[in-house]
């Protein structure tokens, strides 16, 4: 349940110490931008930001909260999920070293216009998880110094981790020449 | 800049090379011997493993986290598994915390012994090599003991584990407790403080702490080079707060230190092993039936009512447990790093999407970083000290 | 070492010969992708020795060895590798498909992994197993072994002419029309 203004819990075992620190990035992100939502769930905080103001936002938890570390950059892609309102949504993972405090940013996108900037620029982690992204979904990113297939041969042309797109593939595993004891 | 660039000379390295670990390609411009750019080419195992856990149930796709990084499998049934109990919020039995750190910490043992084993190997020290597999070889044992399978063992279930410890099983890994201290002092003796090791080890491939953590390095890479952070201490789960043992960190960042963080994370774990199997608490190993999410005993299935519903839920198709219709992330310090599962749960005991964020595939990201300026024999040691999976780096 | 014989000549001691010659000192050469690859290297360290067997050097080079142990999922971008390698072995050579992966697919049926390199490779012997135990892939290299003594020819005879065999017979695939069948599709 997406909420504008994150509450403590009290109920916390480390006596909530680290809420402190993500009560206060939350105060001062919602101050910096509109449209972010927060919620919280298992103890991991989810910031939900609109796509222009994404780089702007990781550019201020690195530089002034000091989140120096990008764990993970993912993106899921809700085609059947009951109850979705966007089609892809992209996951930042964020973690401050120095104070231990990890954050979840979420960028929701939708069809046809699946570009978003990149971070390498603030990152270096991020280039080969973006290219991942791009190669299982086709998300584009700009500004990427090499946006290109990682995973898969570069003549595959789907985009396997869409729903879409059946566990078997559609044949591209079976186009390949035999050889036998006599050609080989 | 094509006249410059004229003479240097493309050299293709692997995808079928021993040194390469299985299946990884690196397309090498070199002046003479020295690496002027190296390029990764990966994905020759990309299995399309985050496909299948959208089409596996919770208790299956433990199978398939085996055989990511597969020198240290229960590592990965322990992450899997966290990350899923984080999701469901469900808390374990004391017993099963403790069991899951002897098995963790005992692939972390198997993990280290391999990488260090390799990276003898790939520098010449065959013998080194078989000291470390004759030592991985005795957990094995441990693992067949344990639960009948050498390795790609899918021992964790939701909730709790596959079967109980038994006295025969503990009695082996006293034992093994007993014996590998000698084994790890032989293989320090022989490379250690070794003139030829050094040489070709230190000053290569050197990382400084804000790169790593730049570059979203963790886990022994990154003690290497300074940054003091360890996922047992920081965010500890499973019962890591009851041990006593150190995170061993370097400041030096090349490949010797590397090497040595390994080395002493063996004794390290060897610690921690030590101290939960003397301490190991009694009580059932699996969450109790009213939880819903583990197969009850047969007993309580043929003689309480509760034990019989449980079962029904959970066997019946299109039944089974109940998960809520959100995310999380659940990450545990694996050998490698820190490995880390996003799941999205969409109320079915199927994973709406099961990403693994793995430790190999970031490392090995820092390998362009670390060779420039090195010659072609130092492209070896790098890649072995790294520790690259290539099944956890594909998926 | 390939003797040209005419036709209506039969060498059988010479056959008897160099096949005791050729299954005895069987070079491997490890193609090891993935969990498999261990257990290979299980099987070559101490406890569970290859080299008693003859197959003494793990030559990594194509030229220089005779069997080919594929251990590993193998997939789609690693296959013309795969072919590759292959092709630059000298006759005669063998092949193992060590594992359930590399046999059939295992336990990836996903749009990237090659459901059985016999597909693609002439095989000789499957070690079925995920991963199997080095006993199975000693258990393997006897079985190839013997093969060897059984139909080794000295002029490598036994290689032409043969129809490639399938490790799985095709179950029919309910939906599956027969346009989509000879095009390879099952969905």
């Amino acid at each position: 349940m997406r909420v504008d203004r994150l509450e403590a819990d009290p109920t916390l075992s480390d006596g909530g110490a680290i809420v402190d620190v993500l009560q206060k990035v939350t105060d001062a992100l919602r101050q910096r931008c509109a449209g972010v939502t927060f919620s919280v769930f298992r103890q991991d905080t989810r910031v939900w930001v609109p796509r222009e103001s994404l780089y702007e936002v990781l550019r201020f938890l690195q530089q002034e909260w000091g989140f120096d570390m990008l764990v993970d950059i993912t993106c899921v892609d809700y085609l059947h999920y009951r109850g979705a309102t966007d089609r892809f949504g992209m996951v930042y993972q964020l973690c401050n070293t120095g104070d231990n405090v990890r954050l979840t940013v979420r960028v929701m996108l939708n069809e046809p216009d699946l570009t978003i900037p990149s971070v390498t620029s603030l990152w270096e982690a991020a280039n080969w998880l973006e290219r991942e992204v791009f190669d299982m979904f086709g998300i584009r990113f700009e500004c990427h110094p090499d946006l290109r297939r990682i995973l898969l041969p570069p003549e595959f042309t789907a985009h396997p981790l869409r729903k879409d797109y059946p566990l078997q593939g559609r044949g591209e595993r079976h186009n390949f020449t035999a050889l036998t004891r006599e050609g080989g | 800049m094509t006249t410059q660039q004229d003479y240097l000379w493309t050299l293709n390295f692997g995808p079928q090379h021993p040194a390469t670990h299985t299946t990884l390609r690196l397309v090498l411009k070199l002046d003479g011997e020295r690496v002027v750019d190296a390029v990764p080419d990966i994905g020759y195992l990309h299995s399309g493993f985050e496909k299948i856990g959208e089409h596996l149930d919770y208790n299956q796709y433990v199978t398939v986290t085996d055989r990511m990084n597969y020198v240290s499998p229960m590592a990965n049934n322990v992450a899997w598994h966290h990350a899923v109990e984080k999701l469901l919020g469900i808390e374990l039995t004391p017993r099963c915390k403790y069991l899951r750190v002897i098995v963790a910490e005992l692939a972390r043992i198997s993990d280290h012994l391999l990488c260090v084993g390799a990276m003898g190997l790939d520098v010449g020290a065959f013998t080194f090599f078989l000291y470390g597999f004759y030592e991985r070889e005795k957990i094995y044992d441990i693992f067949e003991s344990l639960c009948g399978a050498r390795f790609t063992n899918s021992y964790t279930r939701v909730g709790g584990l596959l079967h109980d410890i038994t006295p025969v099983t503990i009695e082996q890994i006293r034992d093994f407790l007993r014996r590998l201290p000698a084994t790890l002092s032989d293989m320090e003796r022989l490379l250690t403080r070794n003139r030829i090791f050094m040489d070709r080890m230190q000053g290569v491939g050197v990382l400084t702490a804000h790169e790593a953590i730049n570059r979203g390095v963790s886990g022994p890479v990154a003690r290497a080079s300074g940054v003091t952070r360890d996922l047992r201490k920081d965010e500890p789960y499973l019962a890591y707060n009851d041990f006593d043992f150190q995170v061993c960190c370097t400041r030096a960042g090349d490949c010797y230190a590397r090497f040595l963080v390994r080395i002493h994370e063996i004794r390290e774990s060897l610690k921690i092993v030590q101290q939960a199997i003397e301490n190991l608490p009694a009580g059932p190993v699996n969450v109790g039936a009213d939880e819903r999410v583990g197969l009850p005993d047969k007993q309580q299935v043929y003689q309480t009512i509760e034990g019989l519903i449980t079962h029904f839920e959970l066997v019946m198709t299109s039944r089974g447990f109940s998960v809520p219709c959100d995310e999380v992330y659940g990450a545990v310090e694996a050998p490698n790093g820190e490995l880390g599962f996003y799941l999205v749960g969409d109320g079915s005991n199927v994973a709406y999407r099961a990403r693994c964020r793995p430790p190999s595939f970031i490392n090995f990201a820092l390998f362009p970083h670390l060779i420039c300026g090195h010659t072609l024999s130092d492209v070896v040691a790098v890649l072995g000290s790294l520790n690259i999976i290539a099944a956890e780096l594909d998926r | 070492m390939a003797l040209e014989t005419p036709d209506n000549v039969i060498v059988t001691r010479l056959d008897a010969l160099a096949s005791w010659c050729r299954k005895n000192s069987l070079w491997p050469m490890p193609f090891a992708t993935a969990c498999c690859g261990i257990e290979l290297m299980a099987t070559g360290a101490s406890r569970h020795d290859l080299a008693r067997f003859g197959a003494e050097a793990m030559r990594f080079s194509p030229r220089q060895s005779d069997l080919m142990i594929v251990a590993g999922r193998v997939v789609m971008k690693m296959l013309p590798v795969l072919q590759r390698i292959w092709q630059q072995m000298s006759e005669p050579k063998w092949c193992i498909s060590m594992g359930a992966c590399a046999s059939t697919g295992g336990v990836f049926d996903t749009y990237a992994v090659v459901q059985g390199i016999d597909r693609f490779l002439p095989v000789d012997v499957y070690v079925p197993g995920c991963p199997p135990r080095p006993e199975q892939l000693l258990q393997a290299i006897i079985d190839l072994q013997d093969k060897i003594e059984r139909e080794g020819t000295v002029s490598g005879q036994e290689f032409e002419h043969r129809e490639p065999v399938r490790a799985l017979r095709e179950l029919p695939i309910l939906g599956q029309t027969p346009e989509m069948r000879s095009r390879g599709l099952r969905t």
